[in-house]
């Protein structure tokens, strides 16, 4: 008896297939890990099954113990026993952990919240999940591990019988870690059937009792633990072939531009490392490839060698055999780096502006005399750059928010060939935009290291990494676990080295 | 998509010369004319010399501090103080004019210098300690009022230095007038040439001669209409230079300075600013100092013209100042707005004051109107952008 079905349940956004009939069944009582690599396809069936992309919007049949069920809004979702977790968590911060388990659905009396019962309640399913706290203790002031308790408990307190975890583990420690799986494992006794996301290994392998692998929205292949292993699921979690052509050309690069030695970065508010004991180089005309799953640290290690990250560093940096002290990004900038970042709407450009002025933002000095800018010298460069880049923009007056994506991260690349970077860090430099610019990125970073700039590229995909990158570096939790050169690496030995396998 | 073609020389050209037209603010000049004609047509005095001198002399205050006000608005901040800043370093300059009997000169400098500190603090604790400008203004507005009243011990203290009043209160004599006309025509001749010179120098193309002489024409007249009307009265009011010269400068600041470049990208997306290399909090803290100063130059005006200093002098300026700054087309939420544009939503609030008292309306009227215009201004404004945008 499966306590959920889903059968053939296709999604389709303006031009992509996002789930491709795509079946997957869990039984009453199982923990079923969910694996795959970033953009598989796991984040939007959860969303379907959590109710959040409407019945209608996609198509296949969702069934809960046997019964068809269509889901209008996560309301209904929750109503037939589904709660999810998110990886960011949804508690109110200012809020008591009582108050956060009953939003919503506060026992009252003719409209009036009955606290005393609320609170005898929230005790009630504290316990249940092993969290030693008063109800009355405001959320902020728990961990990060005891609030996904609290989540856990709210879920239960809506009498879910379907639970989603989605990389419950990425923000704790190990004995939290313990603890969680511990509470899973009693839930799995009480026949909650639980749905565990997750990128890392060794806690699929130790915790679930079925595996399916989707890939490219695709489900590939449902596996019971025991029957299966390590290898077999990367290898089916990165088994497309690689029909992709990348225009590598063999270089052959120089001397060191970048060296970075024992790099540890703190996190922003918390007193962990983000990143752990880093050791690298980059070489002139080299592009350095970074690979690894979302959360492994490496936007926190490029924000933090921009000087942009708010946690403090330690280690050293050397550029051209100087030591540097980068504390802003003024300083970065100066020392001849410059960073093309993830986001890039948010972090990359000013939507409202246009192109040339997005253009020249970062080396207006450059083109300015005692401050006043040389306006013709600004047309001039941003002219310049949309002709090399082949932009495809209506003016230089254009505001870059009306371009399309592949062209506004031809403009955030543009602001920064101007600043004439030594070294350039590239965040997923190609996500969410159309092949043609794609390439014609890819071309542009040949072209670049063979004038010398030492490019690093952070990408979480894998045929790009393999298909551009001289070196590639594998981060896992913070550290970098495993370098490969061009020649050796292969998807399967960096998608183990990423999430952890033997 | 497909339509978009990649940029060339003479395509970008075309759209300089017949795109780069602000139509906002055409249509607040347009607004504007049509309020003239309006109270022109209801009232024969609105549109006498004399009265435009009025009018002009009236808007004078709230156009230098609508003019700072611009550029903390873009930056994605607020200034709610600017009108007690009035108050206080106008009470100030009467105190050291009055009773202390200080040079003007002295008188000058020191109030100024009072409007810049004011301003460092401020900008200090909205930039470095990052306290929301919305608050530590709010205080200042309360702070500043309450050192008036500390400073000037509740009393008006009027003003006996005749070459102070003249900041306020003088006029330009006819001659002088004309003099500053043909000087602002040759100015604008000179940079339109010397504009297409250096263009030229670019290899990009030029708009045609006759088009360029058109607006020079065009501009020139108006210029001269001006003079011509001013002279008629009493010539040019003194405090109306103030605000033409630092509307010049700070335009010039917005436009074409790095600062100004530097404000309007914090105001559209201060990520993207702090990760291009911008200092932040520099920026911040001087757009606090340019109200502070700006501030100090309208108390100076209005002291002169009113010749004493009150312990309500400023009050509200704030909100007409703000109300200026949006009616102009500058968006609360940051990154966008011209000085031209506050100084023409001064003049419009000025024109709107002006024209119904004429009329004789009594003053609840007048709120009443002024709100509502305010708010149809922004409602108009949101709906013809998103038109735009769809």
């Amino acid at each position: 008896m499966y306590a959920l079905e889903m059968i053939e349940i296709t999604k389709e956004f303006p031009g992509v297939k996002a789930l491709d009939r795509v079946s997957f069944k869990v039984k009453k009582g199982e923990i079923h890990a969910l694996c795959g690599e970033n953009g598989a396809g796991k984040s939007t069936l959860m969303k379907v099954l959590s109710g959040l992309y409407p019945a209608g919007t996609y198509s296949g049949e969702i069934r809960i113990d046997g019964q068809p069920v269509m889901f209008r809004n996560i309301v209904d979702a929750e109503k037939a026993g589904i709660a999810i977790i998110h990886q960011e968590l949804a508690l109110v911060k200012e809020m008591t952990v009582g108050e956060n388990i009953f939003l919503g659905r506060e026992p009252k009396k003719f409209g009036v919240i009955q606290w005393d019962e609320l609170y005898y309640e929230a005790a009630k399913w504290l316990e249940k999940v092993g969290l030693n706290i008063s109800p009355q203790t405001k959320i902020h002031s728990l961990g990060i591990g005891q609030q996904q308790l609290v989540e856990i408990a709210k879920a239960l307190a809506k009498q879910a019988q379907i639970l989603i975890l989605d990389e419950p583990t990425a923000a704790l420690t190990e004995s939290e870690v313990e603890i969680l799986m511990g509470i899973l494992e009693l839930l799995r006794k009480q026949g909650v059937a639980c749905i565990y996301i997750s990128h890392k290994m060794p806690e699929v392998f130790r915790l679930a009792d079925s595996i399916t692998v989707l890939r490219d929205g695709k489900s590939i292949a449902t596996l019971s633990r025991a029957e299966t292993n390590e290898d077999q699921v990367v290898s089916l979690m990165v088994g497309r072939e690689l029909t992709e052509r990348y225009p590598y050309v063999k270089r052959t690069p120089q001397e060191v531009v970048l060296e970075v030695k024992n790099y540890s970065v703190w996190h922003k508010d918390k007193p962990m490392k983000v990143n752990q004991n880093i050791n690298l180089t980059v070489r002139k005309g080299e592009i350095v490839g970074i690979a690894g799953l979302m959360g492994a640290g490496r936007t926190e290690f490029a924000m933090s060698l921009f000087g942009a990250y708010e946690g403090k560093a330690e280690g050293e940096v050397w550029i051209e055999g100087t030591q540097v002290h980068i504390r802003s990004v003024q300083d970065a900038i100066r020392a001849g780096i410059a960073l093309v970042t993830e986001d890039r709407k948010r972090l990359g450009l000013v939507l409202g502006m246009d192109v040339k002025t997005n253009t020249t933002l970062a080396s207006l000095e450059a083109i300015s005399k005692l401050k006043v800018i040389n306006q013709n010298e600004e047309l001039k460069w941003s002219q310049k750059y949309v002709d090399e880049l082949k932009t495809k923009t209506a003016s230089l007056e254009t505001p870059v928010g009306t371009l399309s994506g592949g062209n506004q991260q031809k403009v955030v690349l543009a602001k920064w060939l101007m600043a004439k970077p030594k070294i350039l860090i590239l965040d997923e430099p190609t996500r969410g935009i159309d092949v043609g610019a794609k390439y014609e990125i890819y071309h542009l970073m040949n072209k670049l290291a063979e004038e010398g700039v030492a490019i690093m590229m952070i990408s979480s995909e894998l045929p790009e990494i393999l298909g551009m990158s001289d070196r590639i570096l594998v981060m896992r939790e913070g550290q970098i676990v495993k370098q490969l050169t061009h020649d050796e690496a292969t998807q399967e030995n960096i998608m183990m080295a990423a999430t952890g396998g033997k | 998509m497909d339509m978009k073609a990649v940029v060339n020389e003479r395509q970008r050209e075309k759209k300089n010369i017949f795109g780069n037209i602000d139509i906002r603010a055409y249509t607040m000049i347009g607004a504007l004319v049509a309020i003239w004609i309006f109270f022109g047509l209801l009232n024969d005095t609105f549109l006498s010399a004399r009265n435009l001198s009025n009018l002009f002399t009236q808007m004078s205050v709230t156009a230098i501090l609508a003019i700072g006000m611009v550029l903390v608005i873009v930056a994605g901040h607020i200034d709610l103080s600017v009108g007690s800043i009035v108050g206080l370093t106008g009470g100030i300059a009467a105190i050291l004019s009055n009773w202390m009997g200080m040079p003007t000169s002295v008188v000058i400098a020191s109030t100024l210098a009072a409007g810049v500190l004011i301003g460092m603090i401020q900008g200090w604790l909205v930039a470095y300690r990052a306290i929301p400008a919305f608050i530590v203004t709010l205080g200042g507005m309360m702070i500043f009022r309450g050192a008036l009243m500390g400073i000037t011990k509740s009393t008006t203290i009027p003003i006996s230095d005749a070459n102070f009043i003249a900041l306020g209160s003088a006029y330009f004599t006819n001659s002088f007038g004309l003099i500053l006309a043909v000087v602002a025509i040759a100015a604008l001749v000179t940079s339109t040439l010397k504009k297409r010179k250096s263009r030229q120098q670019y290899g990009f193309s030029v708009a045609p001669l006759s088009l360029d002489m058109a607006k020079v024409i065009a501009i020139s007249a108006l210029i001269v209409l001006f003079v011509l009307t001013m002279n008629s009265y009493k010539g040019i009011p003194f405090p109306i230079i103030f605000v033409i010269g630092l509307a010049l400068i700070f335009s010039f600041i917005a436009n074409k300075t790095t600062f100004g470049r530097h404000v309007y990208a914090i105001g559209g997306n201060v990520e993207a600013a702090r990760l291009s290399g911008i200092h932040i909090q520099r920026h911040t803290m001087m757009l606090f100092v340019f109200t502070g100063l700006l501030s100090a130059i309208a108390a100076l005006v209005l002291t002169a013209r009113l010749s004493s200093a009150t312990i309500s002098a400023g009050q509200m300026y704030e909100l007409n100042a703000i109300a200026a700054c949006v009616i102009g087309g500058t968006s609360l939420m940051g990154g966008s707005g011209t000085i031209v544009g506050a100084i023409i939503g001064a003049m419009v609030m000025t024109s709107l004051d002006n024209g119904m008292s004429l009329l004789g309306m009594e003053t609840f009227w007048q709120y009443i109107v002024k709100g509502s215009i305010l708010v149809l201004a922004v409602w108009i404004d949101i709906a013809s952008r998103k038109k735009q945008t769809h």
